[in-house]
């Protein structure tokens, strides 16, 4: 990389760190339980909003991974998410004053809490609906491919988005607080991904899935980025760039091989489309806090009155993780 | 605490995860083995305090000088050296020594190892290859292993490593290999008899030796390896211990989830284990026993020499987060599949018959302009692949690798023309698993055929051929991987079945049919006379081949289909 664009870079992270501190003030604790973090431990950070009937599951399914403390940013819940986060003794809870849009939805607060917190972690930064699956994650623990990577001399893993769906209309089945979200969106699209390589961050662009089929089939330029780099063995000086789709230094977006072989990779099953997702892009439309003026919930929101079924017949049904890695979605790279 | 030692002592090499180390040392001390444990000098004082004090009930079990050991470098020769020293010399009773880590983990139990080796009492179990042999080639190093000198540790001093290496290559240094000794390389697990470790550790040139090592890169695979060539009676060359190395030099790594391989592999140590993995730490040692089975580590072997070529190769085809091949020699698609241009023009229902008689999946124009044809007219596809085209424009390299990689196991077969989108053509003629096959200037069949305003037919026309111009200057590039075939429309329709057959026996090479049901031609009366006037309203049709007005190649376009003379021979 040339001089000109490794300063350009340089000053990018700079800027994004700066913002972080300067939004500093916007995040007060409510429970600071810090101070109990081991150095060994792996920790999860995540911005929510109002998410109380999908945050036993949530935990439950990350405790049971391994991880050892969790840092939460509460972005103005008001369905009792706040006080339920205060009852668990594995959870740090910040409360964010302010808009998700103003702090880089919701980046700048997390990169605050990185900095402050993370370094020498092993960390994961996924959202309240994204559920990481690895190679072996049935039978070995987190702490088992991040010793692993470690030993490999891996800093991040590649975990894409994988968007799963009910069959039939998404209002069908509802979900019940602690219920396995994919025991009612249970289906993928198998191979409709497109991927290109980003010259500016070196990382890959990815696109697709249900929601470039239906909702951005004719602008699909627009549709989500589905690459994503949710664990990173944190060091200070690390930031996200773009949501958790890239990092600077743009070295740690190398989680691919580009001379033939494959690279270990995982997937973050995203249980996006349930009962309550036509009501929440209807009110994130009119809230305008999302990316590129929620344009995305937008096009959900004219989607989903259309086409009622992201189901086709073409539709894959979820088993495990081998599933997905027989069909080329994730990678087990040379971990046996 | 019992008071006579067994005939089996140990070497135990330790560095993290002592509790594990403690275990397994408390377990052979248990069974009457001495064990004699090297904890390096990094590990922190308490750690080192606390390990001694947990295993001090056990009369059988010592400790070692502490050396600090790097990856690759002497220290760790030397550390076993002196362990192996103090093992032989306070235990007078070993008659073996098996050197093992602080991450092995004994999968069958002692008493049928030392039935093992007493049924082996005067042979030594080291691998040890000579460098020819082996291909280890950690840092692009083999043989420089020993004629470079190595003062600096590859984890923690790569720059001045790897200056270091340079600077000798560039100087032309090398060191001259000691008279006598044949360098060998192997695993650093080995199983040694007392005869040939105390030839090894009191030959009168030993200092000799060690000064020479000292400067070798990754000494512990090759000290003993290379030393017991000179001493031992009877070597054979493999370890006990089931250990592999993956694709990076790094040993594999067994977790509870290989409980059942490592069962079945009958081997007697493995390493190296995660020290997390409960149940491995529980099942194992297995109670016993005193079977003399041989161990079998190949299905292992297997296991692991998959995950190499995943890493190292990966799925041809695959195009994905973590496998993005680019540049020259990159795959695009996972199998081979066919492409034709022209074939829908001139035949009746081609699509439908090509299905027919090789059975693999047919679509239309897949890069139409206006939407992607899948077979039957699907909305959607196998992977999901949406009939949107602007969603396949957007990225058209991931669509046919999709496509292709979505249907491995069907063979996929789709039209083409220059009226689609030209985009995937760079891509088609530099695909090896394309079979691309072209009738060219059979755009004009359809145009003679629809009729209408010929001021437009022939502006068509014009454009039609100038794209197919384009696309066969680049089918008959050079770079092209493609499997490429061209007739012009007149020589094909003079003799159809002949290259028709060569296109379906390349489909299905091993059916070997002749054909039997020949697909129509579509009427071509008057498409002579066309031709002719396209050229006199200025628009010469080159790409058609000849069609001379009542010459002999008219005789296509008057005859009626039906009646063609080609049909089955």
């Amino acid at each position: 990389m040339s001089v000109p664009g490794a300063l350009r870079l340089r000053w990018r992270r700079a800027r994004l760190h700066l913002r972080a501190w300067a939004k500093r003030q916007a995040l007060r604790a409510v429970a600071d339980r810090t101070a109990a973090i081991a150095p060994d431990d792996i920790l999860l950070m995540s911005v929510l909003r109002n998410e109380r009937v999908r945050l036993p599951y949530f935990l439950q399914y990350y405790r049971a991974l391994g991880v050892g403390h969790f840092l939460m940013v509460d972005n103005g819940s008001d369905d009792g998410s706040g006080e339920f986060l205060l009852a668990q003794p594995d959870v740090s809870l910040w409360r964010a004053a302010g808009g998700y849009r103003e702090a880089r939805f919701g980046m700048d607060w997390i990169t605050h809490l990185q900095n402050r917190h993370a370094d020498g972690h092993w960390t994961l930064t996924v959202d309240l609906d994204e559920f990481l699956i690895y190679p072996f994650c049935e039978t070995r623990p987190l702490r088992a491919l991040t010793d692993w990577l470690e030993g490999a001399g891996l800093r991040a893993l590649s975990a894409m988005i994988l968007d799963l769906y009910p069959r039939g209309a998404l209002e069908a089945q509802a979900y019940a607080e602690g219920q396995d979200p994919f025991a009612i969106a249970g289906w993928f699209d198998a191979a409709n991904y497109s991927v290109r390589r980003s010259a500016d961050l070196g990382n890959l662009w990815i696109q697709g899935g249900p929601r470039a089929r239906l909702f951005f089939a004719d602008m699909p330029e627009r549709a989500p980025a589905l690459n994503k780099v949710p664990l990173v063995k944190w060091r200070r000086g690390y930031v996200y760039a773009s949501s958790t789709h890239m990092l600077l230094p743009r070295g740690l977006n190398q989680t691919y091989e580009r001379a033939g072989g494959e690279q270990i990779s995982g997937c973050l099953l995203h249980a996006k489309f349930l009962d309550g997702f036509p009501a929440r892009a209807a009110e994130e439309v009119r809230r305008r806090q999302h990316y590129a003026d929620g344009h995305e919930y937008r096009a959900y929101a004219q989607g989903m009155q259309a086409q009622r079924d992201l189901w086709c017949r073409w539709s894959e049904r979820y088993v495990n993780w081998r599933q997905l890695e027989m069909l080329g979605l994730m990678s087990k790279g040379n971990w046996a | 605490m019992s008071g006579a030692e067994g005939p089996l002592g140990f070497v135990m090499l330790c560095h993290t995860a002592l509790h594990r180390a403690a275990g397994v040392a408390r377990h052979w001390a248990g069974q009457g083995c001495p064990v004699v444990i090297h904890v390096d000098r990094r590990v922190p004082a308490a750690e080192f305090a606390a390990m001694r004090d947990g295993l001090a009930d056990l009369g059988h079990v010592r400790f070692a000088r502490r050396y600090r050991c790097d990856w690759g470098m002497w220290n760790l020769v030397a550390a076993t050296q002196t362990a192996a020293e103090q093992l032989l010399a306070g235990f007078p009773g070993v008659r073996h020594v098996f050197l093992a880590s602080g991450a092995c983990l004994p999968l069958r139990p002692v008493a049928e190892l030392q039935a093992y080796l007493a049924a082996h009492p005067d042979t030594d179990f080291i691998e040890s290859v000579t460098t020819e042999e082996v291909g280890w080639t950690v840092g692009g190093l083999s043989m420089e292993r020993f004629t470079l000198r190595f003062p600096f540790a590859w984890r923690r001093q790569r720059r001045l490593f790897d200056a270091h290496v340079a600077l000798q290559r560039a100087l032309g240094l090398r060191r001259r290999i000691p008279e006598g000794l044949v360098p060998h390389l192997g695993s650093q697990w080995w199983c040694l008899t007392r005869t040939t470790l105390e030839a090894i550790l009191q030959a009168p040139d030993r200092a000799a030796h060690d000064r020479w090592f000292r400067r070798v890169w990754i000494p512990d695979e090759s000290y003993f390896q290379t030393l017991v060539r000179r001493v031992s009676r009877r070597v054979e060359s493999r370890s006990l211990t089931l250990s592999r190395f993956d694709s990076q030099g790094r040993p594999h790594v067994f977790y509870d989830d290989h409980l059942d391989l490592l069962r079945r592999s009958d081997c007697f140590v493995a390493r190296k284990i995660w020290p997390h993995a409960e149940a491995l730490y529980r099942a194992f040692p297995v109670a016993g026993g005193d079977a003399l089975r041989e161990p079998d580590p190949s299905r292992i072997h297997r296991l692991f020499a998959k995950a190499a070529e995943r890493r190292m190769k990966g799925r041809p085809g695959l195009h994905m987060q973590s496998r993005f091949p680019t540049g020259e020699g990159a795959d695009l698609t996972a199998a081979p599949y066919s492409v034709f241009q022209g074939f829908a023009e001139v035949f009746e229902d081609f699509e439908g018959w090509l299905s027919r008689i090789t059975g693999t999946r047919v679509h239309g124009h897949l890069f139409a302009p206006d939407r992607v044809d899948f077979a039957d007219g699907a909305r959607v596809f196998d992977g999901a692949l949406s009939d949107s085209a602007a969603l396949r424009d957007y990225n058209p390299r991931s669509f046919l690798t999709n496509l292709i990689w979505a249907t491995r196991g069907e063979r996929q077969c789709f039209q083409l023309g220059p009226g689609d989108v030209q985009a995937v053509m760079p891509l088609l003629a530099g695909d090896g698993n394309a079979q691309v096959s072209v009738v060219t200037g059979a755009w004009a069949v359809p145009l003679f055929r629809a009729g209408g305003d010929f001021a437009e037919v022939r502006r068509m026309a014009a454009r039609l051929q100038q794209i197919e111009s384009a696309q066969l200057a680049l089918l008959r590039g050079p770079g092209v991987r493609a499997r490429v075939r061209i007739w012009t429309l007149s020589e094909f329709l003079a003799n159809p079945m002949e290259p028709l057959q060569a296109i379906i026996d390349e489909i299905s090479p091993r059916s070997a049919r002749r054909l039997t049901e020949a697909p129509r031609l579509v009427a071509l009366e008057g498409f002579a006379a066309f031709l002719q006037e396209l050229r006199n309203q200025g628009m010469q049709p080159v790409l058609t081949g000849d069609f001379p007005v009542g010459g002999p190649g008219a005789a296509a376009q008057d005859a009626p289909p039906r009646e063609r003379p080609y049909l089955v021979t």
